[in-house]
């Protein structure tokens, strides 16, 4: 069965180190993911905030968010890389790319969430601008930046996994080379690691949403407010990431 | 420009080819997500499992399912059926959260009334909830359409991308024309997609004009 087949690939610790091994292309894929998200989080999280706070540009989001959605990020990929050539920056500007706009969309509307009046409440009481962003507006759109977050996270995993068809490696790798060679053992090996890498990073960040937000934030109306965002005007919605890119 | 003319034939078939390729998953996501929808509204333990599995699958990367579909379901790894079959549970993920919400979405009192003159469950279901459901289901599906058009075109990698195939074939001739041709049909075919969507919208709910009065239905329920 090739399941158990990919499986026993997997375990091998034939197969766990050595350049074309399990550990350094694990390794490997996690850099790039983490490059990229820390360049998008740089760009990404003070754009989203300041259009959050200020309410300019909120159309921008909804069409950054729209039109992000519909493009084939695997062709985005092929198309930049070969202008920039290979190598490991373009490919973080690639994903940072893409990682951007589910960022500053739940940055954006996690901001967008908070009750006017609450606002308006800490201006009353003398708080400044910046006591407002930081001590009011982001704790309460804690769930959902950390959501876009998320989001992206996911996203950029999915597309790093493109990654081994423009000669880079990652544990797309795996599954490129288990294609190209029809050896179908070691593609469904990468399957189940890439899955497995996407479902941990998922996770854990699930359990970073549930510790760090306060516990009166995550059941309150932010959560009610993402849902009917979800539901009523998808073009800004954070509830989903696109797989696979 | 004059590549597009001189291989309009292929890029023709090719995006005939998408449009085939990612309608399926998009009825076929939109059909299943109603009673999935309904059921994970009814009872919150099958909301919870539901949530749960498709939000598992939802997150494995599409390589990796177009990849793991085969052993699965026992087709051929270059079958379409895969990635038809994987891009319909992507859809169905999207859905089927919003599916529920959708018909949570209508209000209590609504249904009471229903049943108060005498509507069978059934009936109800059909002329009252779905109805009323209507924009949100629509909300949620104009999503799934956009991210289908444009996942769709991963299939190359395992021989069913469509006008993914355009992707692939210009970055092994170095030739990036060809890839930008690529992505902009399958965006001309995501934008066309949503349009007919809208399209549809209107003439069969006319009366949700404006999606924005809406999401008071889902405050009170929030609240309640």
């Amino acid at each position: 069965m090739l399941f158990l087949e990919a499986l026993a690939f997997i375990v091998d610790p034939a197969n766990l180190l050595g350049e074309k091994g399990i550990l350094p292309r694990l390794v490997d894929h996690l850099l790039y993911t983490g490059l990229s998200l820390g360049v998008a989080l740089l760009i990404g999280i003070p754009v989203g905030l300041i259009i959050g706070h200020t309410g300019k540009g909120k159309n921008l989001v909804i069409a950054l968010t729209g039109s992000f959605r519909a493009l084939p990020t695997f062709g985005l990929l092929l198309f930049i890389i070969l202008f920039t050539g290979l190598g490991l920056w373009p490919l973080v500007f690639v994903l940072a790319v893409l990682a951007i706009p589910p960022i500053i969309a739940g940055a954006y509307s996690g901001l967008d969430s908070v009750n006017r009046e609450t606002i308006d409440s800490a201006r009353a009481i003398g708080m400044t601008e910046w006591q407002i962003l930081g001590k009011v507006e982001i704790p309460l759109a804690l769930p959902l930046i950390l959501g876009g977050i998320r989001s992206a996270t996911l996203q950029i995993i999915a597309t790093a996994t493109i990654a081994g068809y423009v000669g880079l490696t990652g544990l797309g790798r795996f599954l490129i080379e288990g294609l190209a060679y029809h050896d179908y053992t070691i593609a469904f090996a990468g399957a189940i690691l890439v899955a497995a890498l996407a479902l941990a990073a998922d996770g854990l960040l699930a359990l970073v949403q549930k510790l760090v937000v306060p516990p009166g934030v995550s059941r309150g109306s932010a959560r009610t407010t993402h849902r009917s965002r979800w539901n009523f005007r998808p073009a800004v919605s954070t509830g989903t990431h696109i797989t696979g890119g | 420009m004059q590549w597009l003319w001189e291989n309009r034939d292929l890029v023709f078939g090719l995006s005939l080819e998408h449009v085939r390729l990612s309608v399926i998953p998009i009825i076929g996501g939109f059909i299943a997500c109603i009673p999935l929808g309904w059921l994970a509204n009814r009872f919150r333990m099958t909301r919870a499992i539901q949530l749960t599995i498709f939000g598992i699958l939802f997150t494995i990367p599409s390589l990796a399912l177009f990849v793991t579909l085969p052993s699965v379901l026992g087709t051929k790894i270059l079958n379409p059926i895969n990635v038809v079959v994987a891009l319909t549970i992507y859809a169905i993920a999207i859905m089927v959260r919003g599916a529920a919400d959708a018909f949570a979405s209508v209000p209590r009192d609504v249904i009471e009334s229903a049943n108060a003159v005498g509507f069978s469950s059934a009936s109800r279901f059909w002329t009252v909830e779905f109805p009323l459901a209507g924009p949100v289901l629509l909300a949620n599906l104009r999503v799934v359409s956009v991210t289908t058009v444009s996942l769709l075109s991963v299939g190359a990698l395992v021989g069913n991308g469509a006008l993914g195939y355009l992707f692939i074939n210009g970055y092994q001739r170095d030739f990036p024309t060809e890839i930008m041709i690529g992505i902009v049909f399958t965006l001309v075919i995501a934008v066309v997609f949503d349009q007919i969507l809208v399209l549809i919208g209107r003439i069969l709910m006319p009366w949700a004009r404006r999606p924005r009065r809406s999401p008071r239905a889902l405050m009170v329920r929030g609240a309640a």
